[in-house]
């Protein structure tokens, strides 16, 4: 087996989620300059509505597997927009132009809330991502990918495709990237910044939504504190390809993706064994480390040394 | 001061005792200002005069401190800039202010970012671009890259896709070539001719007192003088300090 191909192809699948994950940083981080460290567990939120609700029409019955598993995505996405919402209203909102480290304890006291509340939901051991269809596999030279894997790939882009038009080519997207610039001058054009701001993080926790229930499907596991790493690695992602930048994200999440698989493929050849593929997640942090250090702007990033 | 207020009825602009705080310094003391419909008045003063925190009030930029300002008839004083453009209400900010990251275009439509009507819009747009036929050959350039005075015809030409009734415009001479001031003061004298009324901010004395009717001076934070432009370029309190002798 090739284990190159075999690695760039699992790289891809991941570095998919990670850049619809990224995006949620990014694009809040674009506007108003705050890491909402909450975002991965929204993910998380997605990954366990999502089994949850599909659980319970399994358990049901009647209901066709494709449907079963709309359905499931629907509430997920639903409900983390709402989520998304009500973390900017109620965590954020009331600290805008408060010193910039208040907002950031606020962050990680909200992604506690939100683990200690699928704590409490749904427990501490892992839901199983219930096993809807036979996934295809094929191989092409040397390496296997399942259907799966390529479903995953192809609505990442297609969702990421969306959301460049979005920022790019609509009126919201005019104001989001106005906002982002200066939310003063924004005002001025009639743009009320927290129409644009709650906008934002909608559309951050469905993307997360969908990530997350990716996740769960690929790896066929979710779990209350699933959302840490995740969002974590996600983060680096974005900061990886310029935090703040929406192509930077997808680029940066993609790249870090194939690290990764990379890096978890070839670090046990290369250490005659002595370290193994668990240590795949030390490549993200070691990218986010010599990142910081060299480029802090990122890949894409424009805004250098601006701000402290 | 009595005939540059007596038009209230008509006035489409009223400020009474405006005071405005800006970082923790009072720079307008309760100033008294009236803007008739379709009229051109500017207010000029030197630097620090609180010029600019005057506008950014009547802008909702800044929350007032006390006073009330009125705007066709309606109290408006502690509504939001974002509330104010659907009103009609415009505001070309000093140093432009344009998104520079953002084509010239997106700019444009920004500024009829309240309006739903796309063919008045698209109208506009192409009115602007004959105000202006620089920006329609730079339509899709980084609004960033644009010179000084291309950047000013920006800004001016994205307030007016709004539809403003009442143009406030700050320093739109700031930093410009000679030749560039006259255009954009060209361009001021016609829209004011089109009937948008303008409250114009202008350290250029003489140039903003020579286009409007009547003129407000500012000095530390008060109007010290109003009167109709003719009377206040005759006056030589304000030959002296602010004509240049």
């Amino acid at each position: 087996m090739d284990i190159f191909l075999q690695q760039l192809i699992n790289g891809l699948v991941l570095g998919s989620i990670y850049a619809l994950i990224a995006l949620g940083y990014t694009m809040v981080y674009g506007i108003l300059e705050l890491i909402n460290f909450a975002h991965g567990e929204v993910t998380m939120m997605g990954a366990m509505i999502c089994i949850a609700v599909m659980g319970a029409l399994l358990s049901a019955g009647g209901l066709p597997a494709i449907v079963v598993l709309a359905l499931g995505l629907a509430a997920a996405i639903s409900i983390c927009m709402v989520l998304g919402y009500s973390i900017e209203r109620v965590a954020y909102r009331p600290l805008r132009g408060a010193p910039r480290l208040a907002p950031l304890i606020t962050a990680i006291g909200m992604s506690i809330v939100l683990q200690n509340t699928a704590m409490l939901i749904w427990g501490k051991q892992y839901l199983t991502f219930p096993k809807l269809f036979e996934p295809q596999r094929y191989e092409w030279a040397g390496a296997h990918v399942t259907s799966l894997q390529i479903l995953i790939v192809v609505l990442a882009i297609t969702l990421m495709g969306a959301l460049l038009l979005l920022v790019h080519r609509t009126r919201l997207g005019r104001a989001m990237r106005a906002t982002a610039q200066s939310p003063e001058l924004a005002g001025l054009m009639g743009i009320n910044p927290n129409t644009v701001i709650s906008f934002t993080f909608i559309i951050g926790a469905a993307l997360g939504a969908v990530a997350g229930v990716m996740v769960s499907a690929y790896y066929g596991l979710a779990h209350y504190y699933m959302g840490f790493l995740l969002g974590l690695k996600a983060f680096t992602a974005a900061v990886l390809g310029g935090i703040g930048n929406v192509a930077g994200a997808m680029l940066g999440g993609m790249l870090l993706g194939i690290i990764e698989s990379l890096g978890a493929g070839y670090i046990g050849p290369l250490t005659g064994g002595f370290l193994g593929s668990h240590y795949q997640d030390v490549f993200a942090f070691f990218v986010l480390i010599v990142m910081l250090v060299f480029r802090p702007s990122g890949l894409l990033g424009e805004r250098v040394g601006e701000r402290a | 001061m009595s005939r540059a207020t007596s038009s209230n009825k008509q006035s489409l602009l009223s400020v009474r005792d405006l005071r405005v705080a800006y970082g923790g310094v009072v720079a307008v003391k309760g100033i008294d200002l009236e803007v008739g419909r379709g009229e051109l008045v500017c207010l000029i003063g030197a630097n620090g005069a609180g010029k600019t925190t005057t506008l950014k009030a009547l802008a909702g930029m800044l929350r007032p401190a006390g006073g009330t300002i009125r705007y066709d008839g309606h109290a408006i004083t502690r509504r939001r800039s974002y509330e104010l453009v659907s009103l009609g209400i415009a505001l070309v900010p000093e140093g432009r202010g344009i998104f520079g990251r953002l084509s010239v275009l997106e700019n444009l439509k920004l500024g009829a970012y309240v309006r739903r009507d796309t063919l008045g819009v698209s109208q506009d747009l192409d009115r602007g671009f004959e105000l202006f036929p620089r920006l329609a050959e730079r339509r899709s350039q980084i609004a960033g890259t644009l010179s000084g005075g291309e950047q000013q015809m920006l800004a001016i030409a994205r307030a007016l896709m709004s539809r403003p009734r009442l143009l406030l415009l700050d320093e739109p001479s700031m930093g410009l070539a000679p030749i560039m001031v006259q255009r954009i003061f060209g361009t001021i004298r016609r829209i004011a001719a089109e009937g948008v009324t303008l409250l114009l901010v202008e350290q250029n004395a003489r140039l903003a007192l020579e286009i409007s009717r009547r003129g407000y001076v500012m000095e530390s934070g008060r109007v010290t003088l109003a009167d109709e432009a003719a009377a206040l370029l005759a006056n030589p309190d304000v030959k002296r300090a602010y004509l240049g002798g």
